[in-house]
């Protein structure tokens, strides 16, 4: 068996008597997508967090690439090559799209402690960020402040973000939020095209693209991975059923 | 600046911007009262635009703070006195021919302003490091209550120092040297300090358009994308508000000079606020803002200040007015809000 690029063992998170995530392990491995899903609440975000950094676990771990990052800090995660993207938007809004791409592309190339030489100036930069957008499909609106493009845009402009980041693995919290039908499609089309490239953990409510997309499902119930399997194995799971459509269905 | 394409253009004039044209008149005319006043003989005014040309320096320090890192600092006055002590106590003991200190090593004052001016600003750098790496794990109000908590903390300590003259402060008898000119006159002084306006407005500019400022401009818009970038921002906080604390730190080297005084009245909390003021008057984040901002305090206090001692009643009425209804300060009235590319 291949080894996984990133490895959640054991996780736990109570917020006082809540207990948020329930003993949580699950792995994604080389050129696959794994879906997240569960019913509101369930604790995806903050497994996500958990995962990204933004919070602390009680206990577990988390290894990137056989390498533990349990207790790296959310800017050394994304070093490390970890990209993600969010459920709320995280983007600078007052500059544009390519702008952020740009320092995520800055990052991946090493030190910020560089002072003296104009960004805007330096058209390596300018254009490796342009590439990025052109292939998340925003070729043309590289140049707009990020609080002029719709929500399914700034969706592609974190894509972007997180790819140019070079990343070994990709958290996506909902990437297909606010697309809209066709930009639904393209976004599913291009997370297909670089999967053999970067494996994805895929939290979404889209169950179309799901669906389509993944090649193994966690359920996450109450904050306890209840279920993963396969898509057919998840389709036809009664337990699922019971989660998402209460105890009658 | 309003490009947005980044692809190499056909060489072509560039087309300044609005706030540019702002920017060259509001220098050209800084420069051109003095050298008319100084024509007529009329040093007061001289010294005045010196005043204003200082606190401009110490307004783009906090500006840089405040408008490119979001960090707003409301102690800066700490550096600002730092950097009035450091020519205080270097004339003091020139002037006495005595040591600053002799363990480990022999420490003499000294009348070299050029000296006086890297090591004021070094000592505003190692002051900014400690006070910014415990302020800067807060936000928001905290970090202008803890930055006001440090400044206060270095005022008493200095008013409790008899060796500097305590609550009395220092008198500069000599204005100290600079090599070439004589900085002893109030014209070449002025040049001087216009000089180093000059000179921190273009390495804030710089600063602000460099890989390190996006990435401190980013901290302040939204520093969850740095971290998810891979940046961590605390670092580049620090080193922003050590920036700005050494620009700020100049300015009170320059102000000590230019009233051969220095005292425990440059570090209080009334100071930082005025720095904050120049800041917001002229525009937040905007180039030249704190040198119109200094302006308008300075010359509201000198011919306001002249009929009616209420003149700050004034200066309120004014924040209270750019506050409400100019979100840009002066600049954002005259060139518009600001533009990012």
């Amino acid at each position: 068996m291949t080894k996984p690029v990133l490895e959640v063992k054991d996780l736990y998170k109570s917020f006082g008597a809540l207990q948020a995530v329930k003993n949580v392990s699950l792995d994604l491995r080389p050129k696959e997508i794994h879906a997240l899903i569960g019913p509101n609440g369930a604790g995806k975000s903050t497994l996500a967090g958990q995962i990204s950094g933004w919070i602390t676990p009680d206990s577990g771990s988390i290894c990137l690439d056989g390498e533990d990052v349990t207790s790296e800090t959310v800017a050394g995660r994304s070093r490390k090559g970890l990209g993600r993207s969010f459920q709320v938007s995280s983007l600078a809004m007052e500059v544009s799209a390519r702008r952020n791409v740009m320092l995520s592309v800055q990052a991946s190339q090493g030190s910020s402690f560089r002072f003296w030489k104009q960004t805007r100036s330096d058209e390596e930069l300018c254009e490796t960020a342009g590439n990025w957008l052109g292939k998340v499909g925003l070729g043309g609106r590289e140049d707009i402040a990020v609080s002029k493009l719709s929500h399914g845009e700034r969706r592609q402009v974190e894509v972007a973000c997180a790819l140019a980041l070079k990343p070994k693995a990709l958290l996506l919290d909902e990437p297909m939020a606010g697309l809209g039908p066709t930009g639904s499609v393209q976004l599913t089309e291009f997370l297909e095209e670089i999967r053999p490239e970067i494996p994805i953990l895929l939290i979404e409510h889209d169950m179309d693209a799901v669906f389509r997309l993944a090649d193994r499902i966690t359920v996450l119930v109450g904050g306890a991975a209840i279920l993963s399997g396969s898509v057919d194995e998840i389709r036809t799971s009664s337990l699922v059923r019971k989660a998402y459509l209460g105890e009658e269905a | 600046m309003q490009r947005t394409d980044t692809a190499p253009k056909p060489v072509s004039m560039p087309k300044l911007s609005r706030e540019t044209i702002v920017n060259i008149v509001v220098m050209a005319i800084l420069l051109a009262v003095p050298l008319w006043a100084s024509s007529i003989g009329e040093d007061y005014y001289v010294n005045l635009a010196s005043l204003i040309t200082i606190f401009a320096i110490a307004g783009v320090g906090l500006n840089f703070a405040i408008g490119q890192g979001g960090m707003v600092s409301f102690g800066h006055a700490a550096f600002f006195g730092i950097g009035g002590y450091t020519t205080g106590i270097a004339a003091f003991h020139n002037f006495e021919e005595t040591l600053f200190m002799s363990m480990p090593f022999a420490v003499s004052g000294t009348n070299q302003m050029l000296i006086i001016w890297i090591v004021a600003m070094a000592v505003c750098g190692i002051a900014a490091l400690a006070i910014g790496a415990i302020s800067l794990r807060t936000e928001g109000v905290y970090f202008i209550m803890i930055t006001l908590a440090f400044a206060q903390m270095i005022y008493y300590f200095a008013i409790s120092w008899p060796a500097y003259g305590g609550e009395d402060g220092l008198s500069i008898y000599l204005r100290n040297e600079l090599p070439v000119v004589d900085a002893e006159s109030a014209l070449t002084f002025f040049l001087v300090c216009f000089i180093l306006l000059l000179g921190v407005i273009f390495a804030t500019a710089r600063l602000s358009g460099s890989r390190f400022g996006a990435a401190l401009g980013t901290a302040h818009m939204n520093g969850t994308r740095l971290a998810t970038s891979g940046i961590d921002p605390f670092p580049i906080k620090l080193t922003g508000f050590v920036i700005s604390a050494m620009i700020t730190g100049l300015a009170g080297a320059l102000f000590a000079e230019l009233n051969g005084f220095t005292g425990p009245s440059m570090l209080s909390w009334q100071r930082s606020g005025e720095i904050m003021v120049f800041v917001i008057l002229g525009g937040v984040g905007r180039l030249c803002g704190p040198a119109i901002g200094a302006a308008v305090f300075v010359l509201l206090e000198t011919y306001i200040g002249e009929w009616t001692e209420h003149w700050q009643l004034l200066l309120g009425l004014a924040l209270l007015g750019v506050v409400l209804f100019a979100r840009g300060g002066v600049m954002g009235m005259i060139a518009g809000s600001a533009r990012h590319d």
